[in-house]
């Protein structure tokens, strides 16, 4: 479904703030996998995603999505292929705009847009179903402002307009971080929910843990633009917190050892 | 007076185009546009130019409409392909609109007065149906009677044409198009994740606004009977003025609601500036200066309004507290731990 061919970036090349953001990345994910990533602050994370979802495009290396070479399309036509649920709230959704025409807009991610009227009543009966299925009461405030709501209920609501209209890809970058952990729990849940319902095949950057272990099928580590650990299937069930963190200081420590054999 | 009024409401009808332009990119864009300050002479220099070498008036205000969009289209070019900042973006179109302008004409100054225009049209269409000698008759009855207007024609097209427009641009802002570019001013990052094109948007909505500005360009000059290489200073105050008038008298609360009051907010503006004129030591030469002030009055006021609302609020609350608890606050503060407002 999605993969990545000796994908190469570099940022600031040739100046003292060179850095290597991805190293050669390889990955493969088959449909309906669902892959958890964890990984340090500029272990290239944010990069991956935005590699996948063509906000910025590699120096080297091919993107495939369905088996389609779009390693030169532009982030809005990709678009099509895919959903994205940022970190921030308030990222997700258009703030002096009604719930309905957000979820308009949504719609109109897999077809052409034209003059035609963006909130139909037949769309409607479709944009309260899926609300519904949010559990928040959102069905009930279709006409409100979607900068009333709170954090929490844009996240889901983002998460919803990712999703509704069946990506072949789901980008979750980091969705939870930015929620108390109540309303984390909710998102959480939720994209659990829609992710098993609809089989989307998934990439979640999470900082916690065990929210990677929990969720998902597949789990990788990234350091330093590099997948340095890579749990699938059943391997993947049998993962704790502790394996996790003893997994990366082994990969950790046997690779400053190395540094140093090839310092000395 | 009342003949000044009169004519304050007519061209008012004809500047709330322009205010509608404004108000797109302005508001729904959040683009502060100043290319309108040249698509507009643009607007009143082709279609002066076109007039004045025989071509239909409609003809001529319909290629001053696209000469506006092309203007517009280019300074949104300019800001998405060339990344220039927005307002760095609409300065150089704008000066590079006085010479273009000035080629158009031929001249700074093109008079129109023994020209057939649409404004003559209107007229003549008008002085058939004997509608003004009913309502002058009407209003006769009723002791208005001093001085009548010689036509209302033009304020009754110009009501219904600025309607149009209005229902229109509110109708187009909520297809799927409309609703793209609106989202496109109020959050980029989504816009692109749902597969639109915020700058072919952005480009859209700027060449939409200046259309709607040359229009109103051509229009006025026809009105006043001449385009001048002048006319277009200041224009871009004058529609910003209209927008914030209308949304602080009338509210914005829907896109219906809002460009209905962009439109009220450019006859407001025209009356104000007619009666400030009435003052004896003001002259025409002071109008952009009355602007200026109206429109710093229209942004300050309801802030200080706002802020002394909450004075008194907070005041009140405190008083009734005070008396709850007879007297005294300082009494470790557990009577007022409920009012976070401020938080």
């Amino acid at each position: 479904m999605l993969r990545l061919k000796q994908i190469y970036k570099v940022f600031n090349e040739g100046t003292p703030d060179e850095k290597l953001a991805l190293g050669n990345l390889e990955l493969q994910m088959t449909k309906g996998e669902f892959v958890t990533v964890i990984g340090s602050n500029g272990a290239g994370k944010s990069t991956l995603m935005n590699m996948i979802s063509g906000k910025i495009l590699p120096d080297a290396g091919e993107v495939f999505i369905n088996g389609e070479n779009v390693s030169a399309i532009e982030e809005h036509a990709r678009a099509k292929m895919i959903g994205r649920v940022f970190q921030d709230p308030m990222l997700g959704t258009a703030p002096h705009m009604t719930i309905e025409e957000n979820m308009a807009i949504a719609y109109g991610r897999t077809n052409r847009r034209g003059l035609g009227f963006g909130v139909t009543k037949k769309r409607k009966e479709l944009f309260k179903e899926s609300l519904n299925t949010l559990h928040l009461g959102l069905e009930n405030r279709m006409t409100a402002k979607v900068g009333l709501l709170s954090g929490g209920e844009r996240q889901a609501l983002s998460l919803l307009m990712a999703t509704f209209t069946d990506p072949k890809i789901l980008l979750l970058d980091e969705h939870t971080a930015a929620l108390d952990p109540s309303r984390a729990e909710l998102v959480t849940n939720l994209t659990k929910e829609i992710v098993e319902k609809n089989r989307l095949t998934t990439l979640m950057v999470t900082h916690n843990m065990q929210q990677a272990i929990d969720l998902g099928n597949s789990l990788i580590m990234m350091d330093k633009g590099q997948i340095i650990f890579e749990a699938r299937g059943a391997e993947k069930q049998k993962l704790t917190v502790e394996k996790l963190l003893n997994e990366f200081q082994r990969i950790k420590g046997e690779k400053m050892i190395n540094d140093r054999a090839v310092l000395i | 007076m009342s003949t000044a009024l009169f004519n304050s409401f007519e061209s008012g009808m004809i500047y709330a185009i322009m205010a509608l332009g404004v108000y797109l990119t302005f508001r729904i864009l959040d683009f502060p546009d100043l290319t309108v300050e040249g698509s507009f002479v643009t607007g009143a220099s082709v279609a002066a130019i076109m007039i004045v070498n025989g071509y239909s008036p409609i003809i001529a205000t319909f290629c001053a409409m696209l000469a506006g969009f092309i203007a517009g289209a280019i300074t949104g070019l300019l800001h998405t392909k060339g990344k220039i900042n927005p307002l760095l973006a609409g300065i150089l179109i704008m000066i590079a609109l006085y010479s273009i302008n000035l080629r158009i004409m031929g001249a700074s100054n093109i008079p129109l007065l023994s020209q057939t225009t649409i404004i003559t049209k209107i007229q003549d269409a008008f002085a058939g149906t004997g509608l003004d000698n009913m309502l002058n008759g009407l209003l006769s009855i009723v002791g208005l009677g001093g001085s009548l207007p010689k036509t209302w024609s033009i304020l009754i097209v110009m009501l219904i044409v600025a309607v149009i427009i209005q229902m229109t641009m509110s109708a187009f802002l909520k297809t799927e198009i409309g609703l793209a570019l609106r989202a496109t001013g109020d959050n980029e990052a989504m816009v692109n994740s749902f597969s639109a094109h915020t700058g072919n948007m952005k480009v859209l909505g700027l060449g939409i606004g200046n259309a709607l500005v040359a229009f109103s360009g051509s229009l006025v000059a026809q009105y006043n009977g001449f385009s001048d290489i002048g006319m277009g200073i200041g224009i871009i105050v004058i529609g910003l003025a209209s927008v914030i008038i209308g949304e602080a008298l009338f509210g914005a609360k829907t896109i219906a609601r809002a460009t209905l009051a962009v439109i009220g907010g450019a006859i407001i503006y025209r009356i104000v500036v007619t009666l400030a004129l009435r003052v004896e030591f003001l002259d025409t030469g002071d109008v952009k200066l009355i602007t200026a002030l109206i429109v710093i009055g229209a942004l300050i006021i309801p802030k200080i309004s706002d802020k002394q609302k909450e004075k008194s609020r907070k005041k009140k609350r405190l008083k009734e507290i005070q008396l709850r608890h007879g007297g005294t606050l300082s009494k470790g503060g557990e009577g007022y731990a409920s009012v976070k407002t401020d938080l």
